[in-house]
């Protein structure tokens, strides 16, 4: 099947609108990232979460009553995944050892209803908690920062900058997307957010390593012209990869059961905007910073003989 | 020649091709029913005779056995695994097996990895899975190092004072204020003598001479090397006290996994344990006993009001049930100076008492306790003895302001007083515990040895059998529609060479899972979805060349031309793309804990792998197909 070859899409000519929806999505997404937050699973919070099954389905309210009786009002009961299974979680507790609650707890629901059956228990100290959120946010720096000295020794630096604003970009609405509908984001969430780093990395540098091919090669056209037929020509591929990408996420997103839903969403919707990103925003960003071919043609070292890597000049 | 690989190449692929799947192979045979034997009881051998024993009886019943193996462990005892056909099998032999060894053998049930022996003799093993796919338990433990210091403070403290004692130098004080050791002089010349004297003696402790609202003082802190000694030193001492608690509380049948993470962390990862309530009772726990003489001098009451003597202190009695009635707790003056401690049991199991009901422990000391109890008792016959029970638990408070912090919180009762009917040295009994349960867990410490420093649980997870299967149902699920949805899709638009890549992609599955086993890697849940992205972004490499290779076929160049600069071309470009993947996964594998690790570990594994399939392994089924002949059309 051919049918994305030989494109003739003029990508640039609409970067004003694409930075304004671009601009105009950030802006929403930091909006509620500082006024609405994130909503921090229990690896960063704190606290504990016991996941049991019944062999029935389960009506919640006599769960709630019985916990509420065993003194465990906080408590948010919910179902996980089908009727049969049932979520606990407890905020950190006051003046009762942490790792003792979900022992307590589970001793209260075996009273109520012998049949249920341990699936999960997670508790996450107050302190671990707050590691993670620190450590968290380090990582993500510490990737962006590796990446961009990578593609500043690789490229230039201002195709450096591009593919790191593009990653911001990502980032930012993947965060804007969970924080909008009050996804819980965990650690594995967190995982899929570096993923996303890098493939819509992935993505951006095969655009620029066709931009910088071209900018060598062509002789006529301006810039804009140049980075408009690299994107032309990268184009097949990039909704190639994407798509098969898409494929397996939906397939974990599917199939993958509860524990994986939060990272499968993270990636789905990350990839779809990696893809965006890398036509628009890091290109659009290299136009801003004024590229032209003179940065990317070699220079010239008296008495260094030139390497014949340009065959095609 | 174009597109032609020399022998050497198409050699390492083949070659590659025979190790990746010996390596995979052994994660299709499944696992087979088994049984587990075990024992933590000293004097108690496992051996070919006890086999033999077993593999009688079994015979009798008409049970088969599949295959029964004798592991010789190193650190622990010997273990039996005995494998069988079916389930049904498993179970009735359980019962045969406990009936006829009797409860000082532990039969578990058991699944082993049914990797055909010639596999296992070149090294293949199935992948190992982590514990969310499994079963059983993980804890993060916090040692408490500022415990740990205070003790050897103490320890310094007491020491110093004998210190001058002993050499006759007055002082006026000494306590203990933080971390600092003050000692209060009346003179410089008593202060400049106890500084001479505790430099020699205990090399340890920094000095610095100090006057403070001017008082003449000695300040005493420890170096910092030996500070760090004293951390080292409770971690290790704690992780050799949790793996020996482990492997007494589920009798050598789990093969725990005790990491250290950091200066003051501990790793506990028990794989298929449920019973998370009997793990953490004896993990944290840190009860133990003293022994201590009961003050006949004095009296209780002036105590009471006041009057406690020098070298005395009021201790209580547990409240305990008899006959129905409670007795109430009541105070019992007790000498300071403990005649031996938990720390010089050597041995302790518990029992009933066949006279009273009740639960007692009996108790075998070492060399040292012996010596001092038979000292203790030979001159101290039909006076009292007291059994000090100890415990320190943990409890988070919660301040006005929401601000959470920890306190430890000691437990000493007095669990026994009795009257010293005779002398006795190394092996006694103790009595007055509330249940078999409480005896039982105590014998336990005591036989595991005390903990260096309190240790708490700060993380736990666990996750039940049937999740761990779940989970590993889903996770294949999902390979495995991703993988053929990817292998429907390339062959749709790239035709023959889209079959030839996915090729390429199912020798990059069967690599990435030889290397996890290779590895012994744990994989995860996250791990699985790392595989699962893997192939979604592996066919990645192909599609960069086949689109390349379709462009210089617009440009009107010749079929194998086109193959030739395609894959030259797209080579910088997937390197470049997939170093950049790397660093995000590297930084990850860095940051990222436990099941975030297995996510890192896969995603990084498939990216190399996918790497080698794409480029060169898919170049070589190309140049096998297309090379050295004429082509006039690619099916591309």
């Amino acid at each position: 099947m051919q049918i994305l070859t030989d494109t003739h899409i003029q990508f640039m000519q609409r970067r004003k609108l694409a930075m304004v929806i671009s601009m105009v999505l950030i802006i929403i997404s930091l909006a509620s990232l500082i006024f609405k937050g994130v909503n921090f699973g229990l690896d960063f919070t704190g606290g504990t979460v016991l996941e049991v099954g019944y062999p029935n389905s389960v009506e919640l309210e006599p769960i709630r009553k019985i916990l509420t009786k065993g003194s465990f009002e906080k408590a948010v009961v919910q179902h996980f995944g089908s009727a049969n299974e049932v979520l606990i979680r407890i905020p950190p507790k006051k003046n009762m050892s942490n790792a003792q609650i979900s022992t307590q707890l589970f001793e209260i629901l075996k009273k109520h209803d012998a049949a249920v059956e341990m699936r999960r228990v997670e508790f996450v100290g107050p302190q671990v908690g707050e590691e993670l959120t620190e450590s968290g946010g380090l990582a993500m720096l510490a990737a962006l920062g590796c990446i961009l000295i990578y593609v500043a020794l690789r490229f230039e630096y201002r195709f450096a900058l591009g593919s790191v604003a593009a990653l911001a970009h990502d980032v930012i609405m993947v965060l804007g997307l969970f924080s909008i509908f009050g996804l819980e984001f965990d650690l594995t969430v967190l995982a899929a957010v570096l993923a996303v780093i890098g493939y819509s990395l992935n993505d951006t540098i095969v655009v620029f390593d066709r931009i910088r091919e071209n900018f060598r090669k062509m002789r006529k056209g301006s810039a804009l012209e140049i980075i408009d037929s690299s994107l032309n020509q990268t184009l097949a591929r990039t909704i190639v990869t994407s798509f098969t990408t898409i494929i397996v996420l939906l397939a974990l997103f599917i199939f993958g059961g509860e524990l994986i839903h939060g990272f499968a969403t993270a990636l789905l919707f990350g990839v779809f905007i990696g893809t965006y990103s890398s036509i628009y925003v890091a290109s659009s960003v290299l136009v801003m910073m004024g590229i032209s071919k003179e940065d990317l043609t070699p220079v010239k070292k008296e008495g260094v003989e030139q390497e014949e890597v340009y065959e095609e000049v | 020649m174009l597109n032609h690989y020399p022998l050497w190449k198409n050699l390492v692929i083949l070659l590659t091709i025979i190790i990746a799947s010996i390596f995979a192979l052994p994660n299709i045979f499944g696992e087979d029913p088994a049984l587990q034997i075990a024992t933590s009881k000293r004097g108690i051998e496992i051996d070919v005779n006890t086999l033999a024993r077993i593999e009688k009886s079994l015979a009798k019943e008409n049970i088969k056995i599949n295959k029964s193996t004798l592991r010789q462990n190193t650190g622990k005892s010997n273990d039996l695994l005995i494998r069988f056909n079916n389930e049904s099998d498993q179970l009735r032999a359980k019962t045969i097996i406990q009936k006829q060894l009797g409860d000082k053998y532990a039969v578990a049930i058991n699944l082993a990895p049914a990797t055909p022996e010639w596999l296992l003799s070149l090294g293949a093993k199935p992948m190992y899975l982590g514990l969310d796919l499994r079963g059983g338990v993980y804890f993060l433990m916090q040692v408490d190092m500022e415990s740990a210091l205070s003790k050897t403070l103490k320890a310094y403290l007491s020491d110093s004072r004998q210190l001058m004692r002993k050499a006759k130098i007055r002082y006026t004080g000494a306590k203990l204020v933080d971390e600092e050791i003050l000692l209060r002089f009346k003179n410089d010349e008593d202060r400049e003598n106890a500084a001479t004297r505790i430099k020699r003696d205990l090399k340890d402790l920094l000095l610095i001479e100090k006057n403070i609202d001017n008082q003449i003082v000695l300040s005493a802190t420890i170096n910092p090397q030996k500070l760090k000694e004293i951390q080292t030193f409770a971690l290790k001492q704690n992780i050799t006290t949790l793996r020996k608690r482990i492997d007494e509380k589920f009798n050598g049948l789990v093969e725990p996994i005790i990491q250290q993470q950091g200066t003051d962390r501990i790793i506990i990862q028990l794989p298929g344990i449920q019973d998370t309530a009997g793990a953490k009772d004896i993990l944290g726990a840190t009860a133990t006993l003293e022994y201590r003489a009961v003050d006949e001098e004095h009296d209780v009451d002036a105590a009471l009001n006041g009057k406690i003597p020098v070298g005395s202190k009021i201790y209580y009695t547990r409240e305990e049930k008899l006959n129905g009635r409670l007795i109430p707790s009541r105070p019992v003056l007790l000498k300071k100076r403990m005649i031996v401690s938990g720390e010089h049991v050597t041995n302790a199991n518990a029992s009933i008492d066949p006279e009273t009901n009740g639960a007692l422990v009996s108790v075998t000391l070492d060399s040292y306790g012996g010596k001092k109890m038979d000292d203790f008792t030979k001159s101290n016959v039909g006076k009292g003895m007291a059994v000090v029970y100890l415990e320190t638990k943990r409890i988070t408070q919660t301040d006005k302001d929401g601000k959470k912090s920890f306190i430890t919180k000691t437990t000493e009762e007095v669990i026994s007083v009795a009257t010293i009917r005779g002398r006795f040295s190394t092996r006694f009994q103790t009595t007055g515990l509330d249940s078999v349960q409480e005896a039982n867990n105590l014998a336990l410490l005591l036989r595991s040895g005390a903990l260096a420093a309190p240790v708490y649980i700060i993380e736990e997870r666990t996750i039940g059998p049937s999740l761990g299967q779940d989970n590993i149902d889903k996770g294949f699920l999902s390979v495995i529609i991703g993988f053929v949805a990817v292998l429907v899709f390339m062959l749709m638009w790239y035709l023959k060479m889209g079959a030839m890549a996915n090729i390429a992609l199912a020798l990059n599955l069967v690599i990435i899972v030889a290397v996890l086993s290779m590895l012994q890697a744990t994989l995860t849940l996250p791990g699985i979805a790392g595989i699962v992205l893997t192939i979604g972004m592996a066919v990645d490499a192909n599609v960069l060349i086949f689109e390349r290779i379709r462009e210089e076929l617009r440009n009107g160049n010749t079929p194998q031309n086109s193959i030739h600069s395609g894959f030259e071309k797209a080579f910088m470009t997937i390197a470049d793309a997939n170093i950049t993947t790397l660093i995000a996964a590297f930084v990850l594998f860095v940051v990222g804990t436990g099941a975030i690790k297995g996510f890192a570990i896969t995603l990084s594994i498939g990216i190399m792998t996918s790497m080698f399939t794409a480029i060169f392994v898919c170049r070589g089924i190309v140049n096998f197909i297309y090379g050295g002949k004429k082509v006039d059309s690619l099916s591309i």
